[in-house]
């Protein structure tokens, strides 16, 4: 598993590779704390090479969310396979998030 | 009552660095049975990593020298997970949360239980030499 980072146009665009879980969550949000605390606003987290994600890496996304927000900034998802759709919306996340089909759609949406 | 063997029973210690190796090997349970790929790629990888971070994280708070134990048992008609921590045990109804009203849609923590439930056909607490989560998944 591993997060890359990196600026496409104004969007900080991050890589979930592998799993979103207990054991690394706490990596992915410092990586976007430490572009946040740079002075980045958009922020893309692209989910196309992502397993699965548990609750502690949805309570991540929901707490970057916040963080991102309280800065003047925004945070967007993209492409959610079937299972991490079906996450998203048992847990009603879907309804929290701006989620695109594809990087390119999300990076427009900003 | 169905015939059942244990298809794996493992002692891993209270780090969670080890959940993903134990949730690959049941994700290759899954495969050898046949189960749907979201159950094997989505209900029991998420379920499972649950009921193991709960197990490390709270049974054991994370302590070095305690064990987790996960064992998977199948039988013709189900898929069951028993995770054992040395924790006192918990409140599996007074302790899941519904994590999609709005006032706890936005909390960072509180979605564990509530997605092992979901993502289950059937999850129990109890104690029986220590504190013993099962999941169970019935087979198609």
């Amino acid at each position: 598993m591993s997060f890359s980072i990196k600026k496409q146009g104004e969007v900080v665009v991050v890589d979930v590779e592998g799993q979103l879980i207990v054991g690394n969550r706490q990596e992915l949000k410092q990586k976007v704390l430490d572009e946040l605390e740079k002075g980045e606003k958009k922020f893309l987290i692209d989910f196309s090479q992502t397993g699965y994600i548990d609750s502690s890496g949805l309570g991540v996304l929901v707490s970057l969310s916040k963080k991102i927000r309280e800065q003047g900034g925004e945070l967007r998802l993209a492409n959610l396979n079937d299972d991490l759709q079906t996450l998203f919306e048992l847990t009603k996340l879907d309804t929290l998030f701006q989620i695109s089909d594809t990087r390119e759609r999300a990076l427009e949406s900003f | 009552m169905a015939e059942s063997h244990v298809a794996f029973d493992l002692q891993i210690p209270s780090d969670v660095e080890y959940i993903e190796g134990v949730v690959e090997l049941a994700r290759q349970r899954c495969r050898e049975l046949k189960l749907s790929p979201t159950k094997c790629s989505l209900n029991v990888p998420v379920a499972l990593t649950e009921a193991l971070a709960n197990a490390i994280l709270r049974g054991n708070r994370a302590t070095g020298g305690k064990q987790v134990r996960v064992r998977a048992i199948i039988s013709d008609t189900d898929l069951v997970f028993e995770v054992v921590d040395e924790g006192p045990g918990f409140d599996l109804d007074g302790c899941t949360v519904d994590c999609t009203t709005e006032e706890n849609l936005t909390r960072e923590e509180g979605r564990g239980l509530f997605l092992m439930r979901k993502l289950m056909d059937r999850v129990e607490s109890f104690r029986n030499k220590g504190n013993v989560v099962r999941l169970t998944l019935h087979r198609p």
